[in-house]
């Protein structure tokens, strides 16, 4: 409707002028968060493509000056940074995996109809809110701990030695962590999107006498495949970011073994003081967590059209 | 019409799902009611006299009471003005839409897609520079700006839903873009602006990453708080799980308020 209005519009002369007037005002509105915005993506973007391409260290502020692509040979040459990039990878796909089948599980579970199903997804859904920190402490002190956890102590019930969780598999330990704190974060969507499953089919398929394990393969997976898509894209650039959990739990730690991408900038920027390296691996996770924008945002853009 | 009964193993299976996800929490929930002896004792108490001492110790600590008037300061107000700003964008964007619009809207939505460790170089020495390292302000900007696409998006996609004609009927009696947002608008989407505000709330009452590198002792979040307070404190496990309960409490009464709507937020509305 409003296109044919515009139409109209465009044959007569005074309504042009209106309507470019009208214009003016749609754009004065819309000015203050485009430019913020501009502000924020741009600058600091651009600042850290400068430094990555300086030798600048904060302790030796008088040392500073341009030194090519140095900083990113430096980079690709340390076992360190490829470390990271390894740990990211692992920590990321770990988790994603793991959410997502504990997820989809867990949509299905909870999208029956039983007592009390309000109250049971609240409780799945409630660790998305704790706080990042709080999370991590959580997990490893009262329940890590080897002395005085709740898992050492039920290890011990079974007759198995406690385990050092953090000493000894540092990145499983970090993994089920962040993992608890995503699963609700798939378990919502997921469970959104069945709900916008038409019931009719299922029931359809159940009167032709498909088994509920061939509904679910057949009629349900189908059905999830883009929110499943989706919340793999979500999660990725979240889960590149993470930092409270690897800060309060291990702080990369033992060696680099919990090291990730986002960990060792912090490390190099505001521990080490080197903006000039800190800067490049940055331009690299930007890299990094365009590759997956890309493909979300396309995923955006074809709903914004539908 | 509903899907029939669950059967009582479907059933059963969710409750111990429902269970071991809540477990953590709830565990962290009774170890705050314990004196510091029953948080670590072994084996665990699972009856016990809950007291309170654990409470008024994280209370009384100097940091708590400060970290806590950030974290509500910094987060209402951050709202507050990115809601300012994103109302009359969603509103530009929703009922004067260009040829750019969609574009413009896919844009501000990608760039929330920036890791944020990417500039943290930069944000760090541009407060730095300014003066506003370990001040509110710094983290009341980056936080919205952080939240600002978000909340544009969840505006115009509740503004969208209200019928044009509405408005247009305003027009035509000669209501300018301000009246028609202030009276007409506002009153109509607001179940839409205060999801969105509530979305922002939560995001920016969890957010770590900025507070802890951006902050020292005077504009700290409670998440800073909780992550230092591991360090030399650790051991104390009931102040810590009381000092974290009177943390996570407010977000996890909000959040269960809002939970459908956060996956429209959350998703840009990928997921319906």
């Amino acid at each position: 409707m409003s296109a044919s209005v515009s139409i109209a519009n465009r044959a007569v002369a005074p309504a042009d002028l209106l309507s470019r007037s009208r214009r003016r005002v749609a754009w004065t509105l819309l000015s203050p968060a485009v430019i913020v915005l501009a502000l924020w993506a741009f600058v600091p973007l651009i600042m850290t493509l400068l430094y990555s391409f300086q030798r600048y260290n904060l302790l030796y502020p008088e040392r500073r000056g341009f030194v090519g692509f140095r900083n990113y040979g430096y980079l690709l040459s340390e076992s360190s940074f490829w470390t990271a990039i390894i740990n990211t990878i692992v920590m990321v796909v770990a988790v994603l995996v793991a959410t997502i089948v504990l997820g989809v599980l867990f949509s299905l579970l909870l999208n029956q109809n039983f007592k009390g199903r309000a109250v049971a997804r609240l409780m799945v859904i409630a660790p998305f809110f704790v706080l990042p920190p709080v999370a991590a402490l959580i997990w490893k002190n009262l329940l890590f701990d080897p002395l005085y956890g709740l898992i050492g102590w039920l290890l011990k019930l079974v007759g198995l030695p406690a385990v050092a969780w953090f000493t000894h598999f540092p990145m499983i330990a970090l993994i089920i962590i962040v993992a608890w704190e995503w699963t609700p974060f798939a378990t919502l969507i997921l469970l959104t999107a069945l709900q916008s499953l038409d019931p009719e089919q299922l029931e359809a398929a159940r009167m032709d006498g498909a088994k509920s394990v061939n509904r679910v393969i057949y009629i349900v997976l189908p059905h999830l495949a883009r929110p499943i898509a989706i919340t793999i894209m979500m999660e990725s650039i979240f889960l590149l970011s993470i930092f409270a959990e690897i800060l309060t739990t291990t702080a990369g730690g033992p060696g680099d073994a919990t090291t990730t991408l986002t960990y060792l900038i912090y490390i190099r920027a505001l521990l080490d003081f080197n903006i000039g390296s800190a800067s490049a691996a940055g331009v690299l996770a930007i890299i990094l967590a365009n590759i997956v924008a890309f493909f979300l945002m396309r995923a955006v853009a074809r709903n914004l059209e539908a | 019409m509903r899907d029939q009964r669950a059967s009582l193993p479907g059933a059963a299976l969710a409750w111990i799902v429902a269970f071991l996800m809540f477990f953590p929490i709830l565990w962290m929930l009774m170890t705050a009611f314990k004196t510091e002896a029953g948080a670590i004792a072994n084996p665990p108490l699972i009856i016990f006299r809950p007291v309170l001492e654990s409470f008024a110790a994280a209370l009384s600590q100097s940091g708590y009471v400060l970290f806590a008037e950030n974290s509500i300061v910094i987060s209402l107000v951050s709202t507050v003005l990115a809601i300012a700003i994103a109302f009359p964008a969603a509103y530009s964007m929703a009922f004067q839409p260009g040829r750019r619009t969609q574009d413009m809207l896919v844009w501000m939505l990608s760039t929330k897609m920036l890791p944020p460790v990417g500039v943290l170089v930069p944000i760090y020495i541009i407060a730095r520079d300014t003066g506003l390292l370990d001040t509110r302000t710094a983290l009341v900007i980056v936080d919205m700006l952080m939240n600002l696409p978000i909340v544009v998006w969840m505006l115009f996609s509740f503004f969208r839903d209200i019928p044009k004609d509405i408005l247009e009927a305003a027009q035509m009696d000669g209501a300018g873009p301000r009246r028609q947002m202030i009276y007409l608008l506002l009153p109509l989407a607001s179940p839409g602006i205060a999801s969105a505000a509530l979305l922002a709330i939560i995001l920016s009452w969890n957010e770590a990453f900025w507070s802890i590198n951006l902050t020292a002792s005077h504009a700290g979040t409670l998440a800073a708080y909780i992550a230092r307070y591991s360090a030399p404190e650790g051991l104390f496990w009931a102040k810590l799980s009381a000092a974290s309960v009177l943390a996570v409490a407010p977000i996890l009464i909000f959040g269960s308020l809002a939970q459908r709507r956060l996956v429209r937020g959350l998703t840009a509305g990928a997921v319906k």
